[in-house]
């Protein structure tokens, strides 16, 4: 009789330590999901406010400017466009007319204001999102047309 | 010639691993002597002709032969030679093949250092193991070839990536796979107690040495990868939770378990089923890991290739290895026993907690990745899970792995007592709070991060410290004398454990005091960091084999006194102008680092400049170090060598009687 209570409490202590595991992983994991939303969802009021997401598209040919170790440019799925502001450095593969995603808020004047840009370690490569994102906008366009 | 040459090995070397996985197993099943026998020769000529196809490629990659495809566009005849025979695992082709290589290596030890091992053990071991590399054998040979001529030969070769010409890469991907791949072993071990029905602690003692060698090479690699990344990438972090790096630190995850629960179920013959289990998990994550890597679902560095029937062949090879094997254990498990009782409060239920953890910390790593991967797969919706999270996960998940630790290896088998462990341990709590709450007030700033953080640190020193006494106090003669009474094992489980220590100590203090400066500095220009003073001298044109650099120089001082100059790069590749590369400058200590890397110019001479101090970041990789040489002293220990002997002279008498 003994032995058998023994063994079930171990079972629940161990099932007890496994769910209080699983709740924290799961409400850090609810925490920390980032969704993307390309430029044409931002514009559409899609993208929440004060909640960070990521947004990818082209760095729009001229759009750069930099001031010291601020940065700004504008992201564009060919569709709409969105400010983006960054203070730091860029990575080596970030260049107008390519592929880039960026991480951030979006600012009350309607500026995304990044924490991190993504550019990936092949010159031809295309950040997924990013590709994803253009593609959307020209379905879209496309469709307009046939309208 | 040559690279036709090594085609036909591998092709030699398919049909025979699928002898090898065939005729032994079956032999085994029913009992035919020659068929079991024939493993152990068929294991050593696989390896044979898997080197010389390897070989074949090396030196086609070394002669710069342009009319094999995978050299045109993975070489480049301006390569220092170590880097174009390093390439050779450069490409998804060629990485294939070293896994194939490795796995054909990993047999034929196997296979040398089985004598003393049952006939029907060997040939199921070999056997599952020639089942593994038949299938990876297939897959290079259909999806991946690397012997592939190109007509006509390309003049000259499309240049390794540059961020892959670096020291890293000779030694990152060899180390890595040789852990991913050595934990082939002991699935094999656990498939052959499955198919035999029979699992005792000689099987946990025959397994325990492979999964310790799997694991210390899996820990360097991983290490050697977060140094090379630290360096390299050119902005400081030593971890990405990068989808590649969590391919490698689940099985990791998993591995560390296996290697704890095989401890119990060699000491004590309990957590059998679970060990099996924990094996057969270890090597799927070291499948999946390849899939995610080499399938191109994830797409960075290291997806060099995106095909999607490369993708679907490993995918159906996971799904089949671990379906078969998941299918062997529902079925064969009841058969291997649960093994000896133990109390709520022991050693075993301790080592349980640790393997539980590490599973629920795999299990979070796994659902982090994945997570993403299924949900663009099914809905086509974009989503990331960044540092945060694992962040979040990890922090609370380890802290009671490494109370654990401290109380552990001082807890009596079969059934301890809290009052009694409370007592012993008592002093070592005192210590390990004591210097927490000292040792970050003395380095300046006091947080509860640093705090924290230290204090599982010192426990595992004080603690540690608390079993080598108690383990000595009764023996007799001088100190060194003392020591060395106690098995390599009891050594080799001390240092590892203070590797984690040391590991802790790196991760804190970089957390807690590092200062990072992102900055624009023009010619003259001076900033502060860490106590640091940065001037920036300027920057110079520089040429080198295969690129030119703009060469930054800066004169870093403390408090006045001039300490030495740093020249970080910025490296466009001939080959590839498109692509320019950042070589940080690094000025390391054992207290601290002082990075700076060149951004990019911003008009007239100004560039962007990141200037860092890290302090004790070498740390972790040296924690790393511990863990791994505490793991070699595990194996050196000498009931491994004389249990072995035991058994083969057993084995001989056997069969004189």
């Amino acid at each position: 009789m003994k032995a058998r209570h023994k063994r079930l409490a171990m079972i629940l202590g161990g099932l007890a330590v496994i769910g209080v595991a699983v709740a924290l992983v799961m409400s850090a994991f609810q925490q920390n999901l980032v969704f993307f939303f390309s430029p044409s969802q931002v514009a559409a009021n899609e993208a929440p406010k004060g909640r960070a997401f990521r947004v990818g598209g082209l760095v729009e040919e001229g759009s750069v400017k930099r001031d010291g170790v601020m940065v700004s440019f504008r992201v564009t799925d060919t569709a709409h466009v969105v400010k983006v502001s960054y203070s730091g450095i860029l990575p080596d593969l970030f260049k107008e007319g390519k592929g880039v995603v960026a991480q951030g808020k979006l600012g009350a004047d309607g500026t995304f204001m990044a924490t991190e840009v993504l550019a990936k370690h092949d010159e031809n490569y295309m950040p997924p999102e990013a590709a994803h994102a253009v593609e959307q906008a020209h379905k879209a366009q496309k469709s307009l047309k046939v309208q | 010639m040559i690279p036709e040459i090594g085609h036909f090995a591998l092709i030699l070397a398919l049909l025979i691993a699928l002898l090898q996985g065939v005729l032994p197993i079956v032999g085994a099943a029913r009992g035919i002597g020659p068929w079991m026998d024939l493993a152990r020769p068929a294991a050593k000529a696989q390896a044979m002709f898997v080197t010389l196809a390897f070989g074949c490629l090396m030196w086609s990659f070394y002669v710069s032969d342009f009319s094999v495809q995978n050299v045109a566009s993975n070489s480049n005849s301006l390569l220092p030679w170590y880097y174009k025979l390093s390439a050779t695992w450069g490409s998804h082709e060629g990485s294939i093949l070293l896994w194939t290589l490795m796995l054909a290596w990993w047999t034929s030890l196997v296979a040398f250092f089985s004598r003393h091992l049952p006939r029907e053990m060997v040939a199921r071991v070999i056997g599952t193991l020639g089942l593994v590399s038949a299938g990876f054998i297939l897959f290079t040979l259909t999806t991946s070839d690397p012997f592939d001529r190109l007509f006509p030969a390309a003049p000259e070769g499309r240049d390794l990536n540059p961020l892959l010409q670096d020291p890293g890469m000779i030694f990152h991907p060899p180390m890595l796979y040789m852990g991913y791949v050595g934990f082939a072993v002991p699935f094999a071990f656990a498939i052959a107690a499955l198919m035999g029905g029979r699992l005792d602690a000689a099987w946990a003692r025959w397994t325990r040495p492979w999964t310790t060698m799997a694991w210390v090479f899996l820990t360097l690699g991983i290490a050697l990868g977060s140094w090379w990344a630290y360096y390299e990438l050119g902005w400081g972090g030593w971890w990405f939770w990068d989808p590649v790096e969590n391919a490698s630190f689940m099985p990791w995850l998993t591995g560390t378990a296996l290697v704890h629960s095989l401890a119990v179920t060699e000491k004590r013959g309990s957590f059998k089923t679970w060990t099996v289990l924990l094996a057969i998990i270890t090597f799927s994550m070291s499948l999946l890991g390849t899939f995610l890597v080499r399938s191109g679902v994830l797409t960075s560095v290291h997806a060099f290739a995106t095909d999607p029937e490369r993708g679907v062949f490993i995918l159906g090879f996971l799904i089949f290895v671990i379906g078969s094997s998941l299918l062997l254990f529902a079925w064969r498990a009841p058969k291997v026993g649960l093994g000896g009782k133990f109390a709520n409060v022991s050693r075993e239920s301790m080592l349980l907690m640790n393997n539980v953890l590490l599973v629920v910390a795999m299990g979070a790593v796994f659902l982090g990745t994945m997570y993403p991967l299924f949900l663009d797969a099914i809905a086509g919706t974009k989503i990331s899970v960044g540092p945060p999270y694992f962040d979040a996960v990890f922090a609370p998940l380890m802290a009671p792995l490494v109370f654990l630790m401290g109380v552990g290896p001082l807890s009596r088998w079969k059934e301890a007592k809290i009052p009694d462990l409370a007592t012993r341990l008592r002093w070592a709590a005192v210590v390990a709070v004591v210097t927490a709450v000292l040792v970050p007030v003395v380095l300046g700033r006091w947080s509860w991060i640093v705090s924290g953080g230290l204090l599982l640190a010192f426990w595992i020193v004080a603690s540690a410290v608390v079993n080598v006494r108690e383990h000595i106090r009764n023996v007799r003669g001088s100190l060194l004398t003392r020591l060395a009474s106690q098995p390599r094992a009891f050594w080799g489980m001390n240092l590892a454990h203070l590797g984690v220590a040391i590991f802790i100590i790196g991760v804190t203090l970089v957390k807690g005091y590092e200062t990072e400066r992102d900055v624009r500095m023009a010619v003259g220009d001076v900033v502060s960091v860490g106590g640091f003073t940065f001037k920036f001298e300027g920057v110079q044109e520089v040429q080198g084999p295969n690129y030119v650099a703009a060469r930054g120089t800066f004169d870093v001082s403390k408090n006045g006194r001039f300490i030495e100059k740093l020249y970080p790069e910025k490296r466009s590749y001939l080959s590839n102008r498109a692509m320019p590369m950042t070589e940080a400058a690094i000025d390391s200590s054992i207290i601290g680092d002082i990075y700076v890397s060149l951004g990019e110019p911003v008009g007239g001479d100004a560039w962007t400049v990141r200037a860092y101090y890290k302090p004790f970041v070498t740390w972790i990789w040296w924690g790393c170090v511990a863990m791994a040489l505490g793991g070699l002293v595990a194996l050196s220990d000498r009931r491994y060598r004389f249990a072995r002997r035991r058994e083969a002279s057993a084995a001989k008498a056997a069969v004189t009687a």
